[in-house]
């Protein structure tokens, strides 16, 4: 898994060291994760409950015959979400043999970033636990978290 | 230059290990029935598929045993060898080594073994009757061959077979007062048109009579492609002088040999080789074989499991988007549209069909290894044991089929073990000294019996109270409350053996308990029904498939699950003043029994109110067993659902079996009972 994570921004750097990314929002913050691994976005699903699991599981979805979880990353980030269900998607990833979704309160756009933009992550934060976010990128005056999709799936 | 050949490993091994299973297989029969020359020749035509696939793959150990076994087995087609239990056991410790590489291969992909030792035992065999053999001159020899032509090899090489068809026709020709003729024709080394030389000859005899079969072949005969001579069999009521002479007339054509061939009379002497045969004509001997040669193999294609899978889960969306369909047509009242509706509804069942018998596979996959293991088993023990197999063309879910083996082998071993006795006791006890081991297999609605039965001494629940008791199972109290039931249903609990000795074969700590975990991990059941000293029978119930099962649709609040009808007892309606309390649980009589009640609601923390209505209706499921009452709100109703895994991050969460994909296309979770409460 270490090394999987590793990998996770090399994936799509192209030779002038450029990551494409697709960038949403959850609350007032803005997020980022590698194309990648990025199969695909829909509208939200009817999600089905799942029983005795963890809590920021918020349940599953049938996407074209495929059983898919979805994880709520408002409870998992504590981040209160967006009122407008209008706009809101969930992000299907691929992860190895794995298949997962998040939902977002809104998919902006799909941007390259320089890696010279991208900062790592203990060079801002110190104190916090932020194990699942890989980095930070500035992009004019906005500010990207940068998602470890492996990590959050631990 | 040597062709990359691990591309094909995969085959190679799945077809060696099915020849491998044949030859086993075989090689019982013809040990059981020495004159079974089908079987005979069934071991022969596998050792040399497998000769031929290990050298092509480069397994040159392995080929090289087959090779000698080869030896061995031509030896005793040709009844220069009798079938007698040391050269059965040598072959069966031939084909151990076998499977040893085979093993080695697909773990490994090294075929490199020493088979020296079983290779000088081959030879052994093969020259200490090699006198014999060079006694027989070349004449006779060929007749024997001939004689054995029953569909097998004639002549000096394997190239030439006679099939069943030529078989039938060779007798109907001498039926008829036809005669059979063997002619080598020789053509000038010189010839530059052998091809139409062949011809002429090939017309010469087609005046009056038949060619039966020609080495090469009739059509590459007639383009030419032969070197120099080739053989034909005819039928015709020609004298052999006249034949001899018309074709002596064609130019640059030589007969080489030409001599009448007298089916009855090779039969006659072949008899007398084999010594065990009963003198019969040819005739008879024809007949008896042709039943058993009339099993065909099937033409079939291997396919990954995976796509398969992958079928499933399309045919399963097809036929959610035809329930999608359905409703749209008759939202919208389009009565065009029902009529194409109805026919996507029948292919699309059909489909489903089709997809789930792909998945069936013959019980007789798991079965054919046993008839050995058991007579090793029986040969071991010193125990005399009649196996019979029955219902192996029953057919089982592919998912199943995998997971079966195991536990059938723990029961035979028990039965061999602890069930069957000795021959000398059986005697005593006025039984035959054979003990009797049945394995059977049989549908029954939705399910698969599979049945494991032998006539021994029985479980003697006395021995099985006192050991439990023994082990701190149970208390000397509790056994003395127990049925005979009660006392046979601790054979499944974990850490029980009966054996008086710990054996090499059972006992080994694993246990009946195991048999029993597993065969519930596959959704199945199992019963025992015994009686000391006659017997001892397991029943084990299977599904008939693990993707498709019933299932009664609930619900609860606003969420809908799915409950397993094979769990599923009875559901009925109860009177919420009826409900008693008993030491903090709910509880209610059901027909004189008290059934405890949960709250589906409750157990799995559904989200809403509700109004407590005053009848409430409860689905009584099995436990282990124990019943269960779950309260739940509406009964939806029976159908048929596709099971889909919740896949790695949601596994092993207690109460759920999985899930299914409704008509409407929202995400319904299988409630799975064994681990709910």
């Amino acid at each position: 898994m270490e090394i999987a994570s590793n990998l996770h921004f090399q994936g799509s750097y192209s030779e002038d060291n450029e990551v494409q990314v697709v960038a949403f929002s959850l609350g007032q913050e803005e997020y980022a994760v590698d194309i990648m691994y990025v199969l695909e976005i829909n509208r939200l699903l009817n999600i089905t409950r799942v029983p005795r699991a963890e809590k920021h599981i918020e349940g599953v979805v049938n996407l074209r015959g495929n059983i898919i979880p979805i994880i709520n990353l408002y409870t998992r980030f504590n981040i209160n979400a967006s009122e407008n269900e209008e706009d809101k998607r969930i992000i299907v990833f691929q992860l190895d043999d794995m298949r997962v979704g998040i939902i977002v309160d809104q998919v902006s756009e799909v941007l390259r970033l320089s890696k010279n933009d991208i900062e790592e992550t203990d060079k801002v934060y110190s104190a916090q636990n932020v194990d699942h976010i890989k980095g930070i990128a500035k992009v004019n005056n906005r500010l990207l978290l940068l998602l470890d999709l492996f990590k959050i799936m631990q | 230059m040597k062709m990359d050949m691990s591309q094909y490993l995969d085959v190679f091994l799945e077809e060696s290990k099915e020849h491998l299973g044949s030859l086993n297989h075989k090689l019982l029969d013809l040990e059981k029935n020495t004159d079974d020359i089908s079987a005979l020749n069934e071991i022969f035509r596998a050792a040399h598929t497998l000769k031929g696939m290990s050298s092509t793959m480069g397994f040159e150990d392995l080929a090289d045993l087959t090779h000698h076994m080869e030896n061995v087995l031509t030896d005793l087609k040709e009844g220069m060898l009798a079938v007698d239990s040391s050269v059965v056991d040598i072959l069966f410790q031939c084909f151990d080594r076998m499977q040893l590489l085979i093993d080695q291969i697909e773990s490994t992909n090294s075929g490199k073994m020493d088979n020296s030792d079983l290779v000088a035992v081959l030879e052994n065999i093969n020259t200490g009757k090699s006198e014999a053999a060079s006694i027989s001159d070349n004449a006779s020899k060929e007749a024997e061959e001939n004689s054995s032509s029953a569909g097998v090899n004639f002549v000096d090489d394997n190239s030439f077979d006679f099939n069943q068809y030529d078989i039938t026709v060779l007798k109907e020709a001498i039926s008829r007062g036809f005669r059979i003729y063997y002619i080598i024709i020789e053509v000038d080394k010189g010839c530059l048109m052998k091809a139409v030389r062949a011809f002429m000859v090939f017309r010469a005899l087609e005046e009056d009579s038949e060619i039966i079969k020609a080495v090469p072949p009739a059509q590459e005969i007639e383009d030419g492609a032969f070197e120099g001579e080739f053989e034909l069999f005819i039928t015709s009521q020609v004298n052999l002088p006249d034949i001899e002479n018309r074709l002596s007339n064609i130019s640059e054509v030589r007969v080489k040999e030409i001599r009448e061939i007298d089916l009855s009379s090779i039969t006659a002497r072949k008899v007398s080789i084999a010594a065990s045969t009963k003198a019969a004509g040819i005739n008879n001997k024809l007949e008896q074989l042709e039943p058993k040669k009339t099993q065909k193999s099937k033409q079939t294609v291997r396919v990954d499991i995976d796509r398969l899978d992958n079928l499933m889960n399309l045919v399963g969306e097809l036929v959610m988007h035809k329930g999608r369909l359905e409703q749209i047509g008759a939202n919208n009242k389009i009565g065009e549209l029902n009529e194409t509706i109805e026919q996507i509804d029948r292919i699309s069942t059909d489909l489903q069909a089709v997809v789930m018998k792909v998945r069936m596979v013959p019980i007789e996959q798991v079965f054919n290894r046993f008839p050995r293991m058991v007579r090793d088993l029986a040969k071991d023990l010193k125990k005399d044991v009649e196996f019979l197999i029955e219902g192996k063309e029953t057919e089982l879910d592919r998912t199943v089929i995998d997971e079966i083996g195991d536990p059938l082998v723990h029961l035979l071993r028990n039965a061999i073990d602890h069930g069957l006795e000795s021959p000398q006791i059986r005697e005593q006890n006025g039984k035959p000294q054979q003990g009797t081991l049945i394995l059977r297999a049989r549908h029954e609605g939705n399910n698969v019996y599979i049945e494991v039965e032998d006539d021994g001494a029985g479980i003697n629940t006395a021995r099985v109270l006192e050991k439990a008791v023994e082990k701190g199972i149970i208390d000397s109290r509790e056994a003395e409350q127990m049925s005979q039931e009660e006392a046979i249903e601790l054979l499944f609990s974990s850490g029980f053996s009966t054996a008086q000795s710990i054996s090499d074969l059972s006992g080994r700590g694993v246990g009946l308990d195991v048999v029993k975990s597993k065969i519930e991990s596959l959704s199945g059941e199992i019963f025992v029904d015994s009686t000391l000293g006659k017997g001892t029978k397991f029943r084990i119930k299977l599904p008939l498939t693990l993707a498709i099962i019933q299932a009664l649709m609930i619900a609860v609040r606003d969420e809908i699950y799915a409950v397993p009808l094979s769990s599923v007892d009875e559901t009925t309606l109860i009177n919420k003043n009826d409900i008693k309390m008993v030491q903090n649980q709910e509880v209610i009589m059901l027909r004189g029994t008290v059934l405890p009640l949960f709250r589906l609601k409750s157990l799995l923390s559904i989200p809403g109110n509700d109004s407590e209505e005053q009848e409430m209706y409860v689905v009584v499921v099995r436990k282990a067993e124990k019943q269960i009452g779950l309260v739940v709100d509406t009964l939806i109703g029976q159908q048929e659902i596709v099971i889909k895994s919740l896949g790695k991050i949601l596994s092993g969460i207690p109460g759920l079996a999985g899930a299914i994909v409704a008509g409407d296309g929202n995400v319904r979770l299988i409630l799975d009972i064994v681990t709910l409460f």
